[in-house]
């Protein structure tokens, strides 16, 4: 029989399986419908949204809903609608880029850690000591602090204080994969640590910081929007769900909408993440 | 005559969703005396370990009991409901393949052996711990009284074994019915494993049902023997009758699969293939794609368990065991 | 058959392997005290021994997967220490538990092509080809390459895990244990493997168990290990026949038998103690039904057994036949 067209054939079952693995998956399937309509929306927040979000219309402030503005209009008359729009295109955003760096980070010193252990192991796992050790808000506040507020500081601040949780959960699978027979049978065969460590360990440890990836997601972006409301984070005239609920807190008794709306934003954004948090656990589980 | 210590009649276990249903064990039938043994062998996934847990009103939840009845000392006892378990204690134990996973590691040996009897038999706290001491000296550990301290991630496997059985003989049962015991031990530790249930079987008059995927070790304790392929029995009979001459292709096979030190370093036969997928089963009879001895009319139609010789005990389900040669 | 794989026949010696590992306590403990072993080309060691005696200890140094304390491994006289790639080739190891020993993340043809390629064996179509070729050696089906581990009985992973072995054409493969996990019929199908490999590429193999009963069936020598030490060798007929040492009878005894009727001898009593707390003297007298005083003074060297040629047994008493003479 042809090798390739073995191959081939096979590799197409696979995606199949994938799809029907999926959808048996009820959580890993309502969370990403969620998470991609969200996305969607806040992608095309430039064409759906009616108005800019630093329209102002001092005639129409504090209006409620209505056909021209269907979430009705801030203390500045800004389209609510729109700014939510925008606001949660800034937020994913940073939220996103924001893991990307404690995540490598992380998963790569976690690896080389749990794989050589001593010396280097015995390091490493006191600066995480250390890192851990502070409260995660005040590391980052001070961070901001010190850098300077707007993304670029959240940006940092997450760099330094994010990626310890990775290392070490990535380490304590490193351990673990370190022993396993198949990694002892790939020295054997003589392959390079490089390759062992790419392709033998971590595949198998990557699961667990992956999965992790959905929550700290939702972590950042609910800092991000802490920091907002702190003012210290996104700086107007971007708009922020932080900023917004800051902003919105004096009309709480009144237009209650203003505080709230950004909050129930953040609200279905963890909740997306984390069902799908949920489903890629089950589903990375090896059987 | 006094009835049977366990009797199970025709008992049957399905798996699979509303769509399809397929058995995983396909009317089994058989029971021990007091004092008696019987062993079920076959490979891994014929369905015998999961008789043992339907008989032990353990089965997981998706497997569903289509049929079936089970007597203990002529009684039936149910195997579907609520509380069913109850009925089971203080008359019949059980006994697990791995030791590491089936004793609780937070809690010392004496304590696990002292709680069944503290629980099942009823005894006060004190008594129950020098009942512990006892049970545990019963089945060989030596120092019972010291060791009865340890717990489980300090003792061997053998040992751990030991405290398993010893729990399953706390509740001074009737029966008991031991699922793989031994597969996990060294063989020597196996021996004195094996040893000790035969030595408890006598002195306690247990009716024991060993199930092994190992014909050797099924043969060097068991009477009475049953060979179990795809969910059904296909050979059964006296131990020794069995063995010397094979009347089921499958149990051949599995004869000349084992390594014997009798047999003077004679390489060991493989069974061709392998067991079907309990929802893929071949028409006729299961064994026929694997058999030497198969024509069209194993295809057609299942082959039941019939009488063959004189002995009422021994029964084949092959529509050409006469050309089943000796091993 | 492929010949195009025929090893180069190899001679494997081992002489006075310590290999110590911490334990949990702090200490050192010696899992192998001056193992001494050897294995011709194409021929079959079977090294036999319960849990804990050291025998996985002495396989991982022969694969060199660990570290001596002491001793040496040589291949075709050339020692053995800090090994290159090429050397590394030479002794593959096939684990014993079939469910932890492939990575359950790579398909199987990502695994053996990985190795084909990192030792420059073969290369493009040339590589496809040969994947095929070793899924036939093994008795797999070709499709069986683009699966994962998951999809595998326990008995055909084991079989991926010799393909794996195999791929780098070692001239010598130690099995540790390779059919305790499985079904004894599946393990039956996994020994004629090794058989037919061994006939047919000319490798040698080390056959690790400690089930006496299963290395009788292919080994052409057997050495009996008990804490860390061997106490016994000789061709295997001998050995089997008339076991020169008390901790081999037991073994033999111990095996399961079909007949009913349990083995005579008197049972080993209770176990094998800890690594790590060996009794003075003979580390078997407390549980040996020969000792004598002497057995708890004196330790017995590995000796040659009188009017036994080629055959070491380590006990005082290596002189006296077995027990009723009777043959096994």
């Amino acid at each position: 029989m042809n090798a390739q067209a073995v191959a081939s054939s096979s590799r197409r079952r696979r995606a199949a399986g994938r799809w029907r693995a999926i959808r048996r998956y009820p959580a890993l399937l309502a969370g990403l419908t969620l998470l991609s309509l969200l996305v969607a929306a806040v992608i095309l927040a430039p064409v759906i949204s009616p108005y800019p979000p630093d329209h102002v219309d001092l005639f129409h402030i504090l209006a409620g809903p209505s056909w021209a503005h269907p979430l009705g209009t801030d203390e500045l008359g800004r389209d609510e609608l729109s700014r939510l729009l925008w606001a949660g295109r800034t937020d994913l955003r940073v939220g996103a880029l924001a893991v990307i760096f404690p995540f490598c980070f992380g998963t790569a010193v976690g690896t080389l850690s749990g794989y050589y252990g001593g010396l280097l192991d015995a390091f490493v796992m006191r600066i995480v000591d250390v890192v851990i050790a502070f409260p995660f808000y005040v590391l980052v506040i001070g961070l901001v602090f010190v850098v300077g507020e707007g993304t670029r500081g959240i940006y940092i601040a997450f760099a330094v204080a994010d990626w310890v949780v990775y290392a070490r959960t990535v380490r304590a699978t490193t351990l673990v994969v370190r022993e396993s027979d198949y990694v002892a049978a790939a020295k054997a065969g003589g392959l390079g640590d490089l390759r062992i460590l790419l392709g033998h360990v971590l595949p198998n440890t990557i699961s667990q910081a992956i999965v992790y990836i959905m929550s700290d997601v939702v972590l950042v972006i609910v800092a991000v929007v802490t920091l907002g409301y702190l003012g210290l984070g996104v700086q107007p005239p971007t708009p922020d769900w932080g900023s917004m609920v800051s902003d919105g807190q004096q009309f709480l008794t009144t237009h209650w909408t203003l505080a709230t709306l950004p909050g129930i934003a953040v609200v279905l954004t963890g909740l997306s993440l984390s069902l799908v948090g949920d489903g890629l656990a089950d589903r990375l589980r090896p059987q | 005559m006094s009835p049977a210590a366990l009797e199970v009649r025709d008992l049957m276990l399905s798996a699979g969703d509303h769509h399809r249903r397929w058995p995983l064990v396909d009317g089994v039938s058989f029971s021990v005396d007091a004092g008696h043994s019987i062993g079920i062998v076959g490979e891994s996934g014929c369905g015998k370990s999961l008789t043992l847990r339907a008989i032990m009103a353990l089965t997981p939840g998706a497997i569903a009991i289509d049929a079936g009845t089970v007597l203990l000392g002529g009684e039936e006892i149910p195997l579907r409901g609520r509380r069913i378990r109850a009925t089971r204690r203080g008359r019949m134990s059980m006994v697990f393949q791995d030791p590491q996973s089936s004793l609780d590691p937070v809690h010392s040996a004496g304590a696990q052996v002292a709680e069944i009897a503290r629980r099942v038999r009823g005894l006060p706290r004190a008594a129950a711990w020098t009942r512990a001491i006892e049970l545990l000296d019963l089945v060989g550990i030596r120092d019972a009284p010291r060791r009865a301290h340890d717990y489980p991630h300090q003792l061997s496997g053998g040992m751990r074994q030991r405290v398993m059985i010893a729990m399953a003989v706390a509740s001074e049962p009737q029966v008991l019915l031991c699922d793989e015991p031994t597969t996990a031990l060294d063989v020597t530790v196996q021996a004195q494993v094996l040893d000790l249930l035969d030595a408890l079987r006598i002195q306690l008059r247990l009716a024991l049902v060993f199930v092994s995927h190992d014909l050797a070790v099924v043969g060097s304790i068991c009477e009475q023997v049953a060979v179990m392929y795809a969910g059904r029995f296909v050979e059964c009979g006296p131990t020794l009758e069995v063995l010397a001459r094979p009347r089921h292709p499958y149990t051949l096979g599995l004869r000349q699969a084992v390594v014997d030190a009798d047999d003077g370093g004679r390489l060991p036969r493989a069974i061709a293939g392998e067991l079907p997928d309990p929802s893929a089963r071949p028409p006729g009879c299961p064994f026929h794609p694997r058999c030497d001895f198969a024509d069209d009319a194993c295809v057609q139609a299942a082959v039941e368990l019939a009488v063959v010789g004189d002995d009422e005990r021994r029964a084949v389900a092959c529509l050409h065991s006469e050309l089943v040669p000796a091993p | 058959m492929s010949t195009a794989s025929q090893t180069t026949p190899a001679n494997l010696v081992v002489r006075d392997l310590r290999v110590a590992y911490r334990s949990t306590g702090g200490g050192a403990i010696l899992a192998a005290d001056g193992v001494s072993l050897s294995l011709r080309s194409g021929e079959v060691l079977g090294l036999v021994g319960e849990s804990g005696c050291g025998k996985t200890t002495v396989a991982r140094a022969i694969t060199g997967l660990v570290t001596p304390e002491q001793g040496e491994i040589e291949l075709d006289g050339a020692r053995l220490a800090r090994r290159s790639r090429a050397q590394r080739r030479a002794i593959q190891l096939v684990f014993q538990d079939p469910f932890a020993s492939l990575n359950p993340r790579r398909t199987v043809r990502s695994v053996l092509a990985e190795l084909l390629k990192v030792h420059a064996l073969a290369d493009g179509a040339q590589r496809e080809r040969r994947c095929v070729e070793l899924m036939e050696l093994v008795g797999l089906p070709a499709g069986a390459l683009d699966r994962l581990p998951a999809a595998f009985s326990g008995g055909q992973r084991q079989r991926i895990a010799i393909a794996r072995a195999i791929a780098v054409q070692p001239r010598l493969i130690v099995a540790d244990e390779p059919m305790s996990a499985l079904d004894v019929s599946v393990g039956a199908a996994i020994l004629a493997l090794f058989e037919r490999l061994r006939s047919d590429l000319g490798l040698g193999l080390l056959l690790i168990s400690h089930n006496l009963a299963v290395v009788a069936a292919i080994c052409d020598h057997v050495a009996v290990m008990y804490l860390g030490r061997v106490v016994e060798t000789g061709p295997r007929g001998d050995v089997f026949a008339d076991p020169r040492h008390p901790y081999t009878r037991a073994l033999l005894d111990a095996a399961p038998r079909l007949r009913r009727d349990r083995a005579e001898g008197p049972r080993l009593r209770e176990e094998a103690p800890p690594p790590g707390t060996r009794p003075s003297g003979c580390a078997f007298h407390d549980r040996c039904p020969r000792a004598e005083e002497i057995c708890r003074r004196d330790a017995p060297v590995l000796a040659a057994v009188q009017g036994q040629p080629g055959r070491l047994a380590a006990c005082h008493f290596s002189h006296e036949q077995h027990r009723g003479g009777r043959p096994r």
